[in-house]
């Protein structure tokens, strides 16, 4: 009985299972989003709301995300590709699989070095990966840039995760670029001699750790510190309060810099309304969006930052072209695995 | 009578043929294999020189943690599993009753999701710690204290997690054991614990073995848990290697090895046993007679059924609990109603399916004498060793390819495009989860099957049923709780089921195991919580039901 | 009487491996057959055939006239009609006696499945056991289930694949006695496989004895223990020896313990031919005043009888049976003598 009940619910769930193929109504475009839904759909629901343009979404890791737009080839039904770094969008470029489609407008709202030269995709918001240091024991004129944190005098003080994160391998990307290959590998080489701990968690327990007084040093995107400094629960707020952000270079080429950003597909057939939504990305509003409810900083100049970002004060972005960060991603990857960096 | 019968002038008899059911059977199972397949293939694509610089520096840890990841793995979940399913189902102490569900509730935690649950409680900046810090007045470095976040970590999390499975097929296993066997040891002069040792445990050794198996399955393809902990290994490395090195050709070369590691497991397995029989020779059971455990035996046991549920269950959903408490107002809204309708709706499908070809394979290899078909069967059950994103991709490749090579046709020969037709639709996704959970169902069916000698299937036959109807109105009566324990399993580890679903769901559908992770990555343990918990709740039931097929299906087996 | 099995030079294999060559034998409507012979000699290869589990390779099996197996072509066993009783019984779990019984009948009405069902378990005995499960019946009442279960739908031929090999030694023979009278009392046409002959005996009108695939002899137990076919069938069956002889002519042949009178085959008539003569226990009569006297090799206790081995001058050994109040201790000579009602004999060789 109870068998012959359980198959019958099965066969009905199998029924309704072929009612949620993907639509193709007139007004919408769809969306491969390697940002979370919940840092990107209010923003979405906002350009409905004012546009009628519904946004399909789908949600996951860049590389899986590009794999499959790569697979479906012209038949995708993806329109855009968003990632949250500037290697996958320019992997995404490598692949053939996204085409121009910058437009004035945002050509006009976008500085020159977060978008892509043939534009094929451009940065929607800034991430910078600052020094972030105990106040209660650390002297910040001891401070000063990335290539310092190898001095031995910081031994046994840093926390940094692992260099599986694209964050750490962008940041030697950038390192490539400015220091050259041999030179970054003796940095990196010293950096893992400097570390508290061997690399584990991510961004949110490197700031904890140094909070707690594991470390003294860590190294973490900013929107992690201000999501903890807004957060809800008390000791992530009090943990938050314990580190303060450390602009590193910035009397030589800047802080590193990297972006989340969109792509055109190949594929696309919602063009119009794909450029739209990246258009009303760029816009003054939702930069402003992005700062205060993501805690990262606008591409476009002028953009007012929420509070908690002005707190940190300005600070200089390396100008490094990011389709360079792409190029060395892989180059950064087996010279951390030489440095021992786990 | 005479209806079906020929006169022998006319010649033609009515034939049952074996044939075409077994190219069937060889034909399914290819399908299923063919995401693996697509992974193993990769092996003959030239990877330039990524395989050295792997070599050079980080291919002895993959290695190495791996092996001592599977190693942990297996004594934890053989010391808990099998420990608490000799309790519960042979000894009599207080709580017995309750424990004999409880132990399975830890099968309902993602094991990513305990580990982010112990790491907020245990690691340095957490309450255990912090408490200590202030009461004892210490400073970093004052004190040890364990560090969580490591690969004795990982082990522990995954064994908490995991033991269920190897719990669940012990303790059916004894239940089902012939009491008159370990009756005959007693009166040989072996104790209670020596008749454990050297009858029950061999007996029950094929299903201890199955459990394990499935549990280091599930060990090898875990990629969330060594992630967050740091503990490099081989899923880690597939990982990194593609999209680190952006280099997927050697990431699939890296699935491949590990898929050889499956192999020589399951080889070893078959090896050591294979002179061997399992088969019970008596027919007699009587019902089990608990040996009734007092004083400090009783509370020794209690203790360590106690500590599994507690640490595998009470404890990290008791902080998933407090967490959703805090977070509820924000998180539990309409759309979280979609989430748990979209869960649930998958793992009924795909649960369902995974039984059905689960029977229509174990079928197959039960009737087949050709080893084409046994390989076959085989090769389609290792999907669950492979990391679900390696799945994705092997599901992904060969859908947009029959989907784009469909429409290229059509286009040319009628001018009709039908575009994507099964890439990025919920199909996809219930194929990549029958590829990645088949093992799971396959395994408990298998288990049912053997349990049914070939000579019922022959006294159905000679008392006139097809094979059809031996499969109806014989096997699935005998398999009923087989076959519910397999769905219930299936509809579990889909619901726990992440990387797959992130990749291949249609647009717009979320799931628990998602919005769980999406926070979880962004470091929101907190409002991570209620998406976890209710992943959790979800699978109360389930684990509940589980428990009582298995002591129902005691009494009538063959 | 109309024949109800016909296997014709059947030959089955498993790959290349043959276990069954040309074998050829009949049954007749209401008889109950036997097969009799070592493990691995084919006999449940060949009950499996036809039953239909295994396909033949060559030759043709017939039920009541109709061909269901020849090479190529096996009819399905469901559609066979045929009745099968297994070795370990292969009751369902799950179902009752009643529901085991009632398991073929699924084609007939309620009422009369019922009244067919309490027909079998009044014949079986177990009138009061219909809603006991399997495993709580004991091993004969099992069997007996089994049986009943496998003659419930009236098959054209009921297979018996070593019905007492899981009873008690001691119960064999009564509980084969009792098979063979529900057997009988239902009209039901039979063949059982077996290795023992006291069983088979016991429960068939006729026997076939096989060896390596081959069927050696196909007669009732009378013929094959007086007038085994070869060598092999003499000494699979009963007791007996074998000592050799000369030819004297058509009806008489030479021995060392004197001459036996009988019909010899005609292509062992000439005079001076050697020969091989078997002699049963009982064509060797124990007589104290006997002039030919042979030595006890051993004896084993028979309950009313002891079976003696004796030793002749060749160093040949034959059996004599004796009262068990002649008691003589090994090494002691006993006298003789020969009483062949039925002369048997073999080439040399």
């Amino acid at each position: 009985m109870t068998f012959k009940r359980f198959a019958l619910g099965g066969f009905a769930a199998l029924i309704a299972l072929s009612g949620f193929a993907g639509s193709a109504a007139a007004d919408e475009v769809n969306l491969y989003s390697a940002r979370k839904e919940e840092l990107i759909k209010p923003l979405l629901d906002r350009f409905t709301a004012d546009t009628g343009i519904t946004v399909n979404l789908v949600t996951g890791k860049a590389d899986a995300l590009l794999k499959r737009l790569e697979s479906e080839g012209m038949n995708s039904p993806a329109d855009l590709l968003l990632t949250t770094d500037a290697g996958r969008l320019f992997r995404a470029k490598a692949a053939g699989v996204t085409q121009a489609f910058v437009t004035d407008a945002i050509s006009e709202n976008i500085p020159e070095q977060y978008r892509d030269p043939q534009g094929h995709w451009v940065g929607l918001s800034l991430r910078a990966r600052p020094i972030l240091y105990a106040k209660d024991r650390v002297d910040p004129t001891m401070l000063s840039t990335y290539e310092d944190l190898a001095d031995p005098k910081w031994k046994g003080k840093i926390c940094i995760r692992s260099s599986s994160n694209i964050y750490n391998q962008s940041l030697i990307a950038s390192l490539i670029e400015a220091l050259g290959a041999e030179e970054t590998e003796k940095w990196a080489t010293g950096l893992v001699a400097n570390f508290a701990r061997p690399p584990k968690g991510g961004d949110r327990d490197q700031i904890k750790a140094a909070a707690a007084g594991q470390c003294d040093i860590a190294i973490a995107n900013t929107y992690y510190l201000a999501g903890m400094a807004t957060s809800k629960d008390e000791a992530q707020r009090e943990a938050a309060a314990k580190v303060v952000v450390f602009w590193p270079n910035q009397d030589g080429r800047g802080t590193h810099v990297n972006v989340s950003g969109a792509a055109l597909t190949k594929a696309a057939k919602n063009t119009e309304a794909a450029i739209k939504l990246v258009e009303f990305m760029t816009t003054a509003e939702s930069q402003a969006w992005y700062s205060e409810a993501n805690g990262e900083y606008p591409v476009r100049a002028g953009v007012a930052k929420s509070q908690t970002l002005q707190a940190w004060g300005d600070f200089k972005a390396d100008t490094l072209s990011l389709a360079k960060l792409g190029e060395n991603n892989g180059d950064a990857v087996r010279l951390m695995d030489r440095a021992g960096w786990k | 009578m005479t209806d079906r019968m020929v006169e022998t002038t006319a010649p033609p008899i009515a034939v049952f043929r074996g044939g075409w059911h077994n190219a069937a059977v060889i034909a399914v199972a290819l399908v299923l294999s063919l995401p693996v397949l697509v992974v193993l293939g990769h092996v003959f694509v030239p990877s330039d020189d990524v395989w050295r610089h792997l070599v050079e520096t980080v291919l002895a840890d993959y290695v190495i943690n791996t092996l001592l990841l599977m190693v942990g793995v297996a004594v934890g979940t053989f010391i808990g599993g099998v420990g608490c399913a000799w309790l519960a189902s042979m000894c009599s102490f207080p709580g017995r009753g309750i424990f004999e569900w409880a132990l399975l509730l830890p099968m309902a935690l993602p094991a990513y999701i305990i580990a982010y649950t112990y790491t907020g409680m245990l690691d340095f900046a957490g309450p255990v710690q912090g408490g200590l810090r202030v009461v004892f007045g210490w400073g970093y470095g004052d004190y040890w204290f364990p560090e969580i976040r490591s690969l004795g970590g990982a082990v522990i999390m995954l064994s908490l997690v995991l033991y269920p499975y190897v719990y669940l097929l012990a303790r059916a296993a004894f239940l089902n054991q012939s009491i008159c066997v370990l009756d005959v040891s007693r009166t040989l002069g072996n104790g209670p614990w020596r008749t454990f040792l050297t009858v029950a445990l061999p007996l029950a050794r094929p299903a201890i073995v199955a459990g394990m198996s499935l549990a280091l399955m599930e060990t090898i393809a875990d990629y969330g848990t060594v992630q967050y902990f740091g503990v490099p290994t081989f899923t880690t490395g597939i990982f990194r290697t593609w999209y680190g090195l952006n280099n997927a050709a050697a990431a699939s070369q890296l699935s491949a090895v590990l898929l050889v590691f499956v192999i020589a497991l399951i080889a070893l397995e078959r090896g050591s046993r294979a002179r061997a029989r399992f088969h019970h020779t008596t027919e007699r059971h009587q019902d089990i007679r608990r040996i009734e455990l007092s004083g400090w035996k009783a509370a020794a046991a209690f203790l360590f059924c106690f500590f599994a549920v507690f640490f595998g269950f009470l404890l990290p959903a008791g902080q998933l609990a407090w967490w959703s408490f805090v977070v509820a107002g924000e998180q539990i809204d309409a759309r979280f109603a979609g989430l748990v309708w979209h869960s649930l709706q998958l793992g009924v499908i795909a649960a369902f399916l995974s039984v059905l070809l689960a029977l229509f394979l174990g079928y197959g290899r039960r009737l087949a004498r050709s080893r084409g078909v046994r390989a076959a069967v085989h090769l389609a059950g290792m999907g669950y060793a492979v990391p679900g994103t390696v799945i994705a991709v092997g599901v992904i490749i060969p859908f947009a390819w029959l989907d784009n090579t469909v429409d290229a046709f059509l286009r040319a020969n009628f001018g009709i495009s039908t575009g994507l037709i099964l890439s990025g639709t919920l199909a996809a996704l219930v194929f990549a989860y029958l590829v990645r959970f088949l093992a799971v169902s396959l395994q408990t069916v298998n288990a049912g099957l053997d349990r049914i000698r070939p000579s019922l299937d022959e006294a159905g036959r000679s008392l006139g049923l097809h094979p059809g109807e031996v499969v109806r109105r014989i096997h699935v009566p005998i398999l009923k709780g087989s076959l519910l324990t397999a769905f219930l399993l299936v509809f579990v580890d889909v619901l726990k089921e992440l990387p797959a679903t992130l990749i291949l769901r249609p647009f717009n559908f979320n799931t628990l195991a998602v919005r769980a992770y999406e926070m979880a990555s962004e470091e929101r343990l907190a409002d991570a919580g209620p998406a976890a918990l209710a992943i959790v709740l979800a699978g109360i039931l389930p684990v509940i039901l589980l428990s009582r097929s298995i002591t129902k299906t005691r009494g009538t087996r063959p | 009487m109309t024949r109800q099995l016909d296997i014709t030079d059947v030959a089955i294999a498993y790959g290349s491996a043959p276990v069954v060559r040309g074998l050829s034998l009949s049954l007749d409507k209401g008889a109950i057959g036997c097969l009799l012979g070592p493990s691995g000699c084919g006999k449940t290869s060949l009950l499996r055939a036809i039953a239909g589990f295994e396909p033949v390779t060559e030759g043709e099996i017939r039920l009541a006239g109709t061909i269901v197996s020849r090479p190529g072509e096996t009819l399905a066993p469901e559609a066979r009609n045929v009745g099968m009783v297994f070795q370990d019984f292969a009751l369902f779990p799950h179902l009752s006696a009643f529901d085991n019984i009632a398991f073929g009948l699924r084609r007939w009405s309620a009422a009369e499945r019922r009244e067919r069902v309490g027909e079998l378990l009044d014949l079986i005995g177990l009138a009061g056991a219909a809603d006991a499960f399997p495993h709580e019946l004991s091993g004969g009442q099992q069997q007996r289930v089994a049986l009943a279960r496998a003659m419930a739908p009236r098959p054209r031929i009921l297979l018996l694949d070593e019905p007492f090999s899981n009873i008690d030694t001691e119960l064999r023979e009564q509980l084969a006695g009792e098979v063979r009278a529900v057997l009988k009392r239902d009209a039901v046409t039979a063949i059982l496989v077996t290795h023992d002959q006291f069983e088979a005996f016991a429960i068939a009108d006729i026997v076939g004895v096989m060896a390596e695939g081959r069927l050696r002899q196909w007669d009732d137990p009378y013929g094959l223990y007086h007038r085994p076919a070869d060598r092999f069938v003499a000494d699979f069956i009963g007791e007996g020896a074998m000592i050799a002889g000369k030819v004297v002519d058509r009806a008489h042949v030479e021995t060392e313990i004197g001459v036996i009178s009988g019909g010899l085959p005609p292509s062992l008539v000439s005079a001076g031919t050697q020969l091989s003569v078997l002699l049963r226990p009982d064509d060797i009569i124990h007589d104290e005043s006997s002039p030919e006297q042979f030595p006890v090799v051993a004896r084993a206790f028979r309950g009313s009888q002891y079976l003696y081995t004796l030793r002749l001058p060749s160093g040949a050994e034959i059996y004599c049976r004796a009262h068990c109040h002649h008691d003589h201790e090994p090494g002691e000579p006993i006298g003789v003598r020969l009483d062949v009602r039925h002369l048997t004999v073999f080439a040399e060789g």
